[in-house]
């Protein structure tokens, strides 16, 4: 086993922005808009922290796909105790479009390039509510999945899981190499300082385009019109 | 009395309190333990941070590991805004061209560099020009030049026109129109070029000194203080950074700056600094409304004549018909049902006003204090270790509502005096910072001090029977005919939190309700800020003592603080047991204005710096 750990990261308008539509209805406005890792993003990065920490895994290496920016937030996972990452480079139009099923796809072609043990993600992305990334890997790979965790012990080769679903907790048993994805309760994450930020500055970052990992981005879904919900009317006694 | 029993009682309750094991409990500790002679009636804890009740002696932190990693840089930098990132890239700049390695480290408490930036603004670029004089190659936001200059006095229903001879200081031929939060970031771009290392999302908290008491630099804050003030697992010191000189440029009414004036007594040869505050909002107008370039301005309704204050509205020209706009109420008003954000909201209304912004979406707002005191009111501005650089120790010019310049040109001054201190054979730093009075020396001989100089009276004139309009002939007497070479120079009338009157000497106002497509209510507003902080910390809006809002602002002054913050932080609301009110601090709405800790007239408020990142999410403001 190569005790090596996958964890995706996401970077996300922050949740605390007010969302404001492009006035041509293509999608939201992002630019100069506060971004920060997708809350659930970062549980998985402390998931993993946390088991390198205890010495059950060997290493841990940060993923995100998107433009220039999305380093910062791989420097974040850095900071967080992550030991390297990897920018999959995606801009332009083709990040507009860029959904689970194609991230999907490079984190499977990633996981088999770094000989992944275990691939970490937050259950879904708070801007697009998917919910379908990490269930894709796992079916791309061929894996068990244990989605919405909120409890995860390794036990030899396999994980114990405790997955929040809608009628309690499920106790399961999955092997490994496996997928599992972090719900809310799971941990609390821990700050990235600013100390870990500096040494986190001489952590490698390697950029990679999806075409390098064999990946072919297009989106097979067309975006046709981006709106407002409707404005809430007053309610009647 | 009845004390001597109370006190036995109180006593007793706090023996029992001490006994219940408490896990991050919701702060409604009831402090019966007050020593101080004030109300008998018990007030809810409101403040729990540890610069008003020390860890060292709180028994939840003992054994608590409070050593901090330390790091060490040549220059240090407080405040990622214009003059701090002036001096910065000067710094490098000078750096580079003498072939010098130079470690220049900034702290910058907003998440990203910008993003706690607001301004009106009309930018005159002199000082960027001297900084990075190809400004325009490389990209500066500087889109829209001002066309067009128009200044009015308003009354309920009609404007008066006034016309902006040249040599007014509110003349804008030259100058043009920016997204102030865009320019910022973009400085931001140019500093990291250069090899300045930017740490946004990290604030100063202290300010850490040698034994011989001058500046060793400073710390960041702390994370992981739970609301109540406990340490909570995730619990992580802050980092030093030790330098051998540091710039501290927090903006207006700095907090680091307010602990430094009174270690080293810098204001004791000055007259204290008097403030507006600034509220401003970004509006996608109707295209047909929209005139690029446009700069408006207006004194007048809905102030009456004694309140310092006016209005502006800017059309800008980035390729969407965008128009900035905004309110500013000198901070010296004495009525204290006055509220600046509703004066704002209802001056939209305005026959002149809203005709613009019908048809339109708002789509941003934001509120921040200024300077006003101009060089009567600026104090030291150099102590061992440490420089004082921008609308910190303050170097707006009130007339032509505009500071960014001379903020910059502090920070560039002040990075060509430290330089060749910094770069000298003979350091020795280890046990004492720079001094660097040369900074101060070349600033009075600068054109800011010059500029300042001729404007220093514009301002105070205003404090005569005939208010604003005393003030404008004045301006046009003294600046206009004399440039500002009259051999007087008049002063303020005092602190601005001392210019309240008791409630019971003044009329509420009564403002209209907002109608939700021109005016709106404070929380909408405050949601369109972007303004979010980690819940569980404690409030960083700290009060020197609980007792005092209920007992003295509400009492006496009718709770100004609901009305002058711009961002719904103080509340006041019935106690739970019915007989009485007390004070709800809502600290995750605040927008680090810094009006509050101006204008309190009890002076009880400290705002210090919550846990970095949180705060505004301005873009471009």
């Amino acid at each position: 086993m190569s005790g090596r750990v996958l964890v995706g990261v996401k970077r996300v308008i922050d949740y605390a922005v007010k969302i404001r539509v492009k006035p041509d209805n293509t999608g939201v406005v992002t630019d100069g808009v506060k971004h920060s890792m997708n809350p659930f993003c970062e549980i998985a990065v402390e998931e993993a922290v946390k088991l390198k920490e205890k010495k059950l895994i060997k290493e841990v290496v940060a993923v995100s796909c998107g433009p220039q920016q999305s380093q910062e937030t791989i420097r974040t996972a850095l900071a967080m105790g992550a030991d390297r990452g990897i920018h999959v480079d995606v801009s332009g139009k083709d990040y507009e479009n860029l959904g689970p099923l194609q991230v999907s796809k490079i984190l499977a072609a990633l996981a088999k390039q770094e000989d992944a043990q275990l691939i970490l993600l937050g259950k879904q992305a708070i801007d697009d509510d998917c919910n379908q990334t990490g269930q894709m890997t796992a079916a791309l790979l061929d894996w068990p999945q244990g989605t919405f965790a909120s409890e995860v012990s390794l036990e030899g080769d396999k994980i114990n899981l405790v997955r929040e679903i809608d009628g309690g907790l499920e106790h399961i048993k999955i092997n490994t190499p496996a997928v599992i994805t972090a719900d809310l309760r799971l941990n609390t994450p821990r700050y990235a300082t600013l100390p870990n930020i500096m040494k986190a500055k001489k952590k490698k970052i390697v950029t990679v385009k999806p075409a390098d990992l064999g990946v072919d981005v297009t989106s097979r879904l067309e975006v046709l019109k981006v709106e407002e919900p409707p404005q809430r009317q007053a309610g009647r006694v | 009395h009845l004390v001597p029993v109370f006190c036995l009682a109180a006593h007793r309750c706090a023996r029992l309190l001490q006994k219940i094991k408490t896990e991050h409990a919701t702060p409604q500790l009831y402090t019966a333990l007050h020593r101080r002679a004030c109300s008998t009636v018990s007030t809810p804890r409101i403040t729990t941070h540890y610069t008003i009740h020390p860890r060292d002696k709180d028994p939840r932190w003992e054994g608590v590991e409070m050593e901090r990693f330390a790091d060490e840089a040549d220059v240090v930098i407080v405040g990622g805004g214009p003059a701090g990132l002036a001096a910065a890239i000067r710094l490098k700049q000078l750096a580079n061209k003498h072939e010098k390695e130079l470690r220049v480290c900034l702290v910058e408490k907003a998440p990203q560099i910008g993003a706690h930036t607001l301004s009106g603004a009309c930018l005159e670029p002199s000082a960027l020009t001297e900084l990075i004089p190809d400004w325009k190659e490389r990209g500066a936001p500087l889109n829209t030049p001002v066309t067009e200059d128009v200044f009015s006095i308003l009354t309920e229903k009609y404007r008066i026109p006034v016309p902006i001879l040249p040599g007014l200081p509110m003349q804008n031929h030259g100058n043009y129109i920016v997204r102030m939060g865009n320019l910022v970031r973009w400085l931001g771009e140019q500093a990291e070029e250069l090899g300045v290392e930017l740490y946004p999302g990290y604030a100063a908290a202290e300010v850490l000194f040698h034994e011989d008491g001058s500046v060793k630099g400073i710390a960041t804050n702390d994370v992981g203080i739970a609301k109540d003030g406990s340490p909570k697992d995730i619990f992580e010191r802050g980092m030093e950074l030790h330098a051998k000189v540091t710039l501290f440029g927090e903006g207006c009414h700095g907090h680091l700056a307010k602990q430094l004036y009174n270690k080293f007594n810098l204001r004791e040869n000055c007259e204290p600094q008097t403030y507006a505050i600034g509220l401003k909002e970004l509006w996608m107008i109707d295209e047909k409304k929209w005139r690029p370039g446009r700069v408006e301005h207006s004194v007048g309704w809905p102030l009456d004549r004694n309140t310092y204050g006016g209005s502006f509205l800017y059309h800008l020209n980035e390729g969407e018909p965008l128009v900035a706009l905004g309110f500013v109420v000198g901070l010296d008003y004495t009525n204290p049902y006055l509220s600046p954000f509703r004066e704002f909201q209802r001056w939209k209304h305005h026959p002149f006003v809203a005709p613009t912004l019908e048809g339109g979406q708002r789509i941003a707002y934001g509120a921040r204090a200024l300077n006003e005191g101009g060089c009567q009111s600026i104090p030291k501005l150099t102590f061992p270790g440490g420089l004082l650089i921008g609308c910190s120790p303050g170097f707006m010019n009130v007339p032509k509502i505009k500071g960014t310049h001379t903020a910059m040109k502090s920070g560039m001054l002040a990075a060509e005096a430290i330089f060749p201190k910094l770069t000298a054979e003979t350091l020795d730093s280890e046990t004492a910072g720079l001094h660097v009075p040369e900074y101060a020396e070349n600033l009075k001989n600068s054109w800011v001090w010059k500029e300042l100089y001729a404007v220093r009276n514009i301002r105070p004139s205003f404090h005569n029977y005939f208010g604003l309009y005393g003030g404008m002939i004045y301006t046009g007497i003294f600046y206009w005919i004399f440039r500002g070479k009259e051999p007087w120079t008049l002063k303020h009338c005092g602190t601005d939190a001392n210019q309240l009157k008791p409630a019971k000497e003044c009329t509420p106002i009564e403002y209209p309700k907002p109608d939700g497509k021109i005016s709106f209510d404070l929380l909408s507003s405050v949601a369109l800020s972007g303004t979010n902080h980690e819940g569980d910390q404690p409030p960083h809006l700290t009060l020197k003592d609980d007792s005092i809002p209920v007992a003295r602002n509400l009492g006496i002054y009718d709770g100004p603080e609901q009305r002058f913050c711009p961002a719904g932080v103080y509340e006041y609301v019935p106690l739970d047991t019915g007989n009485g009110m007390r004070l709800q601090i809502n600290a995750q709405n605040c927008v680090h204005c810094k009006t509050c800790d101006i204008k309190d007239p009890s002076q009880n408020i400290n705002w210090v710096v919550p846990e970095g990142g949180g705060g505004p999410a301005y873009n471009g403001m």
